[in-house]
């Protein structure tokens, strides 16, 4: 077995050893059902579809992905288990890829075992189940960009608690930014191509894209550039604390 | 084989292991050390390959830690310090994982995870989680993580540190029977370790390496090397008869117990002299000891002189 594999089983275990993961789904799908069907107004809108259950995504992977990752290289580093698995023979990348996988994989659960809504909506009407296939891809895309930045922080710190909160306002950054009142409130000042520029760095667009049913390769390649682009930085700041 | 060639490691100012350069050879254990802070671990880390050198080079087995990282750390078993593992697993996900990373084959890896489950007597805590264990069995389910792939070089940080005398002498039996065609290099400031355990010692503080050499070639610098002790009630005559004795240096008098201490002129053997200048004048003496050195005496005598030279530089 490879050590990228002994990793990601390592850690998902560590997962549901601890009550993290069980805290995580419970949270997830209770949280997720409460917005879709009062705040997102499930009901009341009348139309088959899951756009006010995806649209919640974001603000979720906001609160519950930094929970996630923030023990990823924090915890490591603090319990001195760093040392230990550095000197096992795998390289950094491998160590990397086993840990990211293993939340990727946790947030597709959870995702898989939001089941029921979808049930629900094809029970009530007949919704376009491709868009919803391709939101659900959207939305573990997005969740892997989320991840991969919480790990890359991980790895700046000891401490956890600042892991959540680096990442937190590092996910949350990259959801405002292309929303239209933060656009406006720069357009005075900054000129159109950087403003439509800074624009495209927006997770939120790019997810809605997908959301919509439309995979363009752009928005496909945002997500898996912003995941290989946050796990670099992650494996050079472990690398850094080898040299430090 | 472990081979280090000027390796050097700096945190920002502070040199904490400067210019090292050591060769273990197979069958040798190689006790490190030097008081807390010395660059024992630091050096052990950059051995293992977790941490990178300032400068210099490192080898294990022939293999460049930098440059060969994967084959050095496949033949090297390391036990960090303080023994890290992952608490909130059992001693049995522990020991499977890191029988995973070490890419055993499955029929292999469980005879191999039976053998040191054995060796290390583990059979009962296999299914108990490592944060509930006592800090003895937690340094040998770390042992046992260190030796799991059966590696030709040993590197252990202070693998007795914190057990008590049962624990520490079943770990050193351990280590005796590994050692034979092994290359181990353990870090300790235990000095009873060296006797029990090691047949080289390198003696390091501030970073730098300050004697290299076998434990008993480090008792021979004591003062204490070849001296008599006794103990004999009302001896105070014979002590001046003692001090002329043409072979003896010095005479002291412990002030608590009253044991007397006789030293040799360098060169000189003073048992028999001393032993037959007692019988003569018909002292009761209930035992009589010839020293072999004291350890700790040089170890201190060996660390301290180079915090002085390093005082006025």
């Amino acid at each position: 077995m490879s050590p990228v594999n002994a990793v990601l089983r390592r850690e998902l275990r560590s997962y549901f050893v601890t009550p993290v993961a069980y805290v995580f789904l419970v949270i997830f799908l209770v949280l997720a059902g409460i917005l879709t069907f009062y705040v997102g107004d499930f009901y009341e809108r009348g139309q088959a579809d899951l756009q006010p259950f995806f649209v919640m995504h974001p603000w979720l992977y906001l609160i519950l992905v930094p929970a996630i990752t923030m023990r990823m290289w924090a915890e490591e580093t603090k319990g001195g288990t760093l040392e230990l698995l550095l000197t096992l023979p795998l390289t950094l990348w491998q160590a990397m890829l086993g840990k990211f996988f293993a939340a990727w994989l946790f947030i597709g659960l959870a995702l898989v075992l939001t089941f029921p809504i979808w049930i629900t909506v094809n029970y009530l009407g007949s919704p376009d189940n491709g868009v919803i296939l391709a939101s659900y891809l959207g939305s573990w895309l997005m969740a892997g960009s989320f991840i991969a930045i919480g790990a890359c922080l991980s790895a700046l710190t000891h401490s956890q608690v600042v892991a959540f909160i680096l990442t937190a306002l590092v996910c949350v950054l990259l959801i405002l930014v292309g929303q239209p009142q933060v656009l406006d409130f720069f357009s005075g000042t900054l000129p159109r191509r950087l403003i439509n520029a800074v624009a495209h760095l927006s997770m939120l667009r790019h997810f809605e894209a997908i959301a919509r049913g439309v995979l363009d390769i752009r928005d496909l390649l945002y997500f898996l550039l912003s995941m290989i682009g946050w796990l670099i930085g992650g494996v050079l700041l472990l690398d850094m604390k080898r040299t430090r | 084989m472990i081979e280090t060639d000027q390796l050097t490691r700096c945190y920002g100012n502070l040199t904490a292991v400067d210019a090292l350069s050591i060769r273990v050879e197979p069958g040798q254990v190689l006790g490190l050390l030097g008081p807390n802070g010395a660059g024992k671990s630091t050096a052990m880390r950059m051995i293992a390959g977790f941490l990178v050198p300032t400068s210099g080079t490192a080898r294990v087995c022939g293999h460049d830690v930098s440059r060969e990282p994967m084959k050095a750390k496949r033949a090297l078993g390391y036990l960090p310090e303080g023994a890290p593992s992952y608490g909130e697993m059992t001693v049995r996900e522990f020991l499977q994982f890191i029988i995973r990373m070490r890419g055993f084959k499955p029929d292999a890896g469980y005879r191999r995870f039976e053998a040191i489950v054995q060796q290390l007597q583990l059979e009962e805590v296999l299914g108990l989680c490592i944060d509930t264990l006592s800090k003895g069995l937690r340094r040998r389910v770390g042992l046992a993580q260190a030796i799991l792939h059966d590696p030709p070089v040993l590197m252990l940080d202070e693998p007795t540190d914190g057990l008590d005398p049962n624990q520490k002498h079943a770990v050193r039996q351990l280590i005796d029977v590994m050692a034979r065609e092994r290359t181990i290099l353990i870090s300790t400031h235990l000095l009873e370790e060296v006797h029990a355990l090691c047949n080289r010692v390198v003696i390091i503080a501030r970073g730098k390496l300050l004697a290299d050499a076998t434990p008993a070639e480090l008792e021979a610098r004591s003062r204490y090397h070849g001296a008599v002790s006794f103990s004999a009630p009302g001896s105070g005559m014979s002590q001046e008869m003692l001090g002329r004795l043409p072979q003896v240096a010095a005479i002291e008098v412990d002030p608590l117990d009253g044991r007397i201490t006789v030293f040799p002129k360098p060169g000189e053997r003073i048992l028999e002299p001393v032993e037959t200048l007692l019988r003569e004048q018909g002292l009761e003496v209930s035992e009589i000891q010839l020293e072999r050195g004291r350890l700790d005496e040089v170890f201190r005598q060996i660390t301290t002189a180079d915090v002085s030279v390093g005082g006025h530089a």
